[in-house]
């Protein structure tokens, strides 16, 4: 019986690693630590009541946004680790099968669990405020998004020190990823845990289809819609036509490997490659899912801090627009070297180099933005100068790539990697940057500190390409990814190490940025007046924070930068003048939450194949649903015109 | 805006060594065989005309911060310069000749490379060789049909030769890539491809699998040694006479999980030519076809893949 025991703990918990078991001891410490403070300074109810059950779109936001600070960190980390494995050569740091894991986590962490929900945080924070809405479309649905991205991300995370990391890659290529070539627990995390996240994504892309279409102020027509509105349009488009395909694909596999189907492994007449086709008919769209909505961020910070409007507005729309389409036909580039015949690839490689013209002239008209301007360089601002020409080096580079017969020498080389950490980084990365510097002060009242944003900014950007610039030339010479260790005389060493010394440097501008966030919640400068830039869209329109309802009166909107053009007129008072009405808002709720939990648990027994585990959290799933259509009539309220009145009286809104 | 010309010449440092020296240690840009100078000559080419778009984008984003990024100096600042359809036009056009000059050359290469190089000039056109790879978990195995010797992770190959590499997998998809002598192809348990390979000269050119197979993958190395035709004849003989034949179970044994040194055959066994033939008719067939999914349909009516299903019993030990 204790022979039993033991030998499921060996097996349960991850072991045999002195830093698995320091992680071990830092998650218990932090967990027993915050199970502290929250009791001792009587937090739960103010946890429960002000977070865990809100439906606010601007603290769902919020908490999006810690989770993908959060999930940064642990990218990061593995990446720091992956570094130290490859600073020398022949290292013996990590473990081949540790590497494998790590940056397998890497990648599927930074995609899914920071990118996406970083980029869902501010279009949480910004996109309601931009349109003029009280909310999104569907509250509820909202959270549940939020709470099935941030439970799945746990179930994720879990897997490093509960049963193993998942090891075949962030793109889980079959037959690699199948259960014959990896038994274990940790591709079932990747299938379990991307599944209950896809979810959420899915539902976020309907929710804020949606509230664009239905729910912009008066006046407010597609085509004076603010730019990182377009952006989130387009996005959820394309969200909605892509997740499908990769639900279908974790489905198929996790059959595969829970219940023994073959849908990927050939013994039963299944196909690896219908996979990496199925991967990658999502994967390519995915990729702008996480980059459409920064250009939309990019253009309002550019033409907030040229102060100009934005240059060719309507080309910026079609673009995106076009960008978003040819998503759609590329995706085979991805494996241009798996034998397809050279009509194919020559349709594919000239579908690719197509989606370099939209891009083009887009990086075209915010250079023309900030022509006739007047440049102010504030730290967002330049987050977002110097996404164009680090952006245009990733651009360039995937232009190369995508030229197949030159492909068949880049595939899979660091040269690939350099290219998709340039566009990633510079496009993704720099831009939730520069909209958490620049939406900061609507979140939460003050404005981040500039200097030690400038110093986090120039670290980050001038490490990112010591890191980032010598891969290309590394790939060029024969060293592909996923390599754990390489081999002393081939002349890699020395680019090795300043690659390390320069993701080492991006490590310390994160650490900056860290101290700076907290720097400027005691020191940041006050936000008294809701519009810190001089802004030109609806969100500045408001206090910052902005109030529960947002805006006291929903606002008239006559042109693009609809507020910009109020203040012209003098007319920006109009949103918070009195009399005032009682305003409708939908009610908190803890279902979200519970649901999430249930997913969790089913998500878990699945994982370990316990389905005495996996149904009951099933049925709690369904349960959960069945309570929620009957609350429906009870889910709203009305917020008295006195308490309006007060509010925006607290806000020093009304004299 | 130091900062920033401090930036300019940096990458354009990097882009000098690009262009010019340095290149005899980058594979890639050092190509030895006739496959990888056309793909050499395409990536200059894209190179060249990327370098300048991304110029223009630099002079113009250089002009745009010094002349209106200076502060209290607001000469010339327009908030409503709201577009210019005459230059938005331009810059939509001119990627599109860009975008012409790089697909033409592509498309040209691409179908240039289905079939075996073409001979250098100046040597007499030779007969090509034929050479089945298979990728197992974690070694490169060659078996050269003609003379039956098998070879494990190196590949000896004639001097400007056309060779006829045929790709085939056991167990994990690898991909199989020489740099200085062309670009890849993976190989496929479901799938069996083919890749045209010549070296120019003697030499000795590193491999590597490109796509992560498991554990063992970054000591999936090899080596292309290219000799004098005389020197390769005598180098077959050499193997035929002095290695051990190979035997069935010595080859199940080799397709176990493990990374593994350089090894030699004299023969090997019958049931191995057949199934790598057996591949090859799938290929042929696959040739035909204008639409390479189809090979799902492939595998359902026949799903004996030959040399890839005798792993499954060793691959047990696998994790």
């Amino acid at each position: 019986m204790i022979e039993n025991i033991k030998s499921f703990l060996g097996s349960f918990f991850v072991t045999g690693d002195p830093m698995i078991y320091g992680a071990d001891a830092s998650i218990a410490l932090a967990t027993i630590g915050i199970v502290f403070y929250l009791t001792y300074f009587k937090k739960w109810k103010w946890l429960w009541d002000e977070w865990l059950t809100t439906v606010d779109h601007k603290k769902i936001g919020i908490m999006y946004i810690i989770a993908a600070i959060l999930m940064l960190f642990r990218g990061g980390v593995d990446a720091l680790l992956m570094r130290a494995q490859l600073i020398i050569p022949n290292n013996t740091f990590l473990t081949s099968q540790h590497y494998n894991e790590i940056f397998t986590t890497h990648g599927t962490i930074m995609i899914f669990f920071m990118a996406m929900p970083f980029i869902f945080g501010l279009m949480n924070i910004a996109i309601p405020l931009q349109i003029g809405a009280r909310d999104v479309a569907f509250p509820f649905l909202n959270a549940v998004s939020f709470w099935l991205f941030f439970l799945a991300a746990m179930l994720f995370n879990i897997s490093f020190v509960i049963g193993g990391s998942p090891d075949a890659g962030w793109t889980s290529y079959a037959p690699l990823a199948g259960l014959k070539l990896d038994p274990g627990v940790g591709e079932n995390y990747y299938l379990v845990a991307l599944q209950i996240s896809g979810i959420g994504t899915l539902a976020t892309g309907v929710n804020f289809l949606v509230t664009i279409f239905k729910m912009r102020a008066p006046g407010m027509t597609l085509f004076k819609m603010p730019m990182f509105t377009w952006s989130t349009l387009v996005t959820s488009i394309i969200i909605i036509f892509a997740f499908p395909v990769l639900t279908i694909a974790l489905a198929l596999m996790s059959i595969d490997r829970l219940f023994g189907a073959h849908f990927f492994t050939i013994e039963a007449g299944g196909s690896p490659m219908m996979w990496a086709n199925l991967f990658w008919i999502w994967g390519h769209p995915e990729v702008y899912i996480v980059l459409i909505p920064v250009l939309g961020i990019f253009s309002e910070v550019i033409s907030t801090f040229a102060h100009k409007t934005l240059f060719g507005y309507k080309a910026m729309v079609w673009s995106m627009i076009a960008i978003s389409v040819l998503s759609f036909t590329t995706w085979l580039h991805h494996f241009f070297t798996m034998g397809n015949t050279a009509w194919v690839n020559s349709f594919f490689s000239v579908s690719t180099m197509i989606i370099a013209i939209p891009t083009g002239v887009k990086i075209f008209n915010w250079l023309f933005t900030l022509n006739k301007g007047r440049i102010e360089f504030t730290t967002a601002m330049l987050w977002a100068l110097a996404f164009i020409p680090n952006f245009t080096i990733g651009g360039i580079t995937g232009v190369m790539l995508s030229l197949a017969p030159a492909d068949y020498q880049y595939h899979n080389s660091y040269f690939l990697i350099a290219h998709f950490h340039n566009v990633l980084i510079a496009g993704t990365v720099f831009g939730v940057f520069a909209g958490l510097h620049y939406w900061w002060p609507k979140m939460f009242g003050h404005v981040l500190n500039e200097r030690l944003g400038k110093w986090a900014f120039w670290v980050f950007m001038i490490s990112y390409n010591i890191c980032f610039l010598p891969m290309y030339f590394i790939g060029l010479m024969g060293m592909t990814r996923r390599m754990y260790t390489f081999p002393s005389g081939l002349g890699w060493e020395p680019l090795n190490l300043v690659i390390t010394l320069g993701a080492f440097g991006m490590g310390v501008g994160f650490l900056i940025m860290v101290w700076m966030i907290v720097y400027s919640a005691k020191y940041g400068k006050r936000d008294t007046t809701g519009d810190p830039w001089n802004g030109r869209t609806l969100e500045w329109a408001t206090s910052s924070p902005a109030p529960e309802y947002n805006f006291a009166h929903i606002p008239q909107v006559e042109t693009v930068d609809a507020f910009a053009h109020m203040k012209e007129k003098g007319t920006a008072g109009n949103i918070y003048k009195a009399p005032f009405q009682a305003i409708h808002m939908p009610n908190d709720t803890g279902i979200p939450f519970i649901l999430s939990v249930f997913f969790f648990i089913a998500g878990f027994g699945l994982v370990f194949e316990w389905y005495w585990m996996a149904i009951p959290g099933t049925i709690g799933i369904i349960v959960s649903m069945i309570v929620r259509s009957f609350k429906d009539h009870e889910d709203h309220h009305h917020i008295p015109a006195e308490e309006v009145e007060q509010t925006e009286r607290a806000a020093g809104r009304l004299s | 805006m130091k900062k920033f010309a401090m930036k300019l010449i940096g990458s354009c440092s990097l882009l000098l060594l690009f262009l010019t020296g340095c290149t005899n240690r980058i594979a890639v840009l050092n190509p030895q065989g006739p496959v990888a100078r056309q793909q050499y000559h395409l990536i200059i080419w894209s190179v060249i005309l990327t370098a300048f778009i991304f110029a223009v984008v630099l002079i113009i984003f250089i002009y745009v911060l010094v002349k209106f990024g200076r502060k209290n100096n607001h000469a010339g600042y327009d908030p409503n310069n709201h577009g210019n359809t005459k230059l938005e036009i331009t810059w939509t056009l001119i990627p599109v000749v860009i975008c012409i000059l790089l697909a033409v050359p592509t498309i040209k290469t691409l179908f240039a490379l289905e079939g075996p190089p073409k001979p250098t000039e100046g040597l007499s056109k030779k007969e090509p060789i034929t050479i089945n790879v298979t990728s197992a978990d974690w070694k490169w195995i060659f078996r050269y049909p003609k003379d039956g010797i098998q070879t494990v992770n190196y590949v000896v190959i004639p001097e400007d030769t056309p060779v006829k590499f045929n790709l085939f997998a056991d167990s994990a998809m690898n991909s199989f890539w020489v740099p200085e002598l062309g670009g890849q192809q993976y190989t496929m348990p479901d799938m069996p491809m083919k890749l045209w390979l010549q070296a120019d000269h003697v030499g000795d050119y590193l491999g590597r699998s490109a796509n992560f197979s498991g554990r063992g993958f970054a000591g999936m190395q090899f080596h292309v040694l290219s000799k004098t035709d005389a020197d390769y004849k005598a180098w077959i003989q050499t193997i035929k006479d002095t290695k051990p034949a190979l035997t069935m179970s010595t080859y199940e044994d080799l397709l176990k999980p493990s990374n593994v040194k350089t090894m030699a055959f004299s023969s090997y066994p019958k049931e191995l030519d057949d199934k790598d033939k057996k591949a090859m008719k799938k290929m042929k067939h696959m040739e035909h076809m204008d639409i390479p999914e189809n090979h799902l349909d492939l595998n359902s009516k026949d799903n004996d893949m030959g040399g890839m299903d005798m792993s499954n019993d060793s691959m047990k030990g696998g994790k």
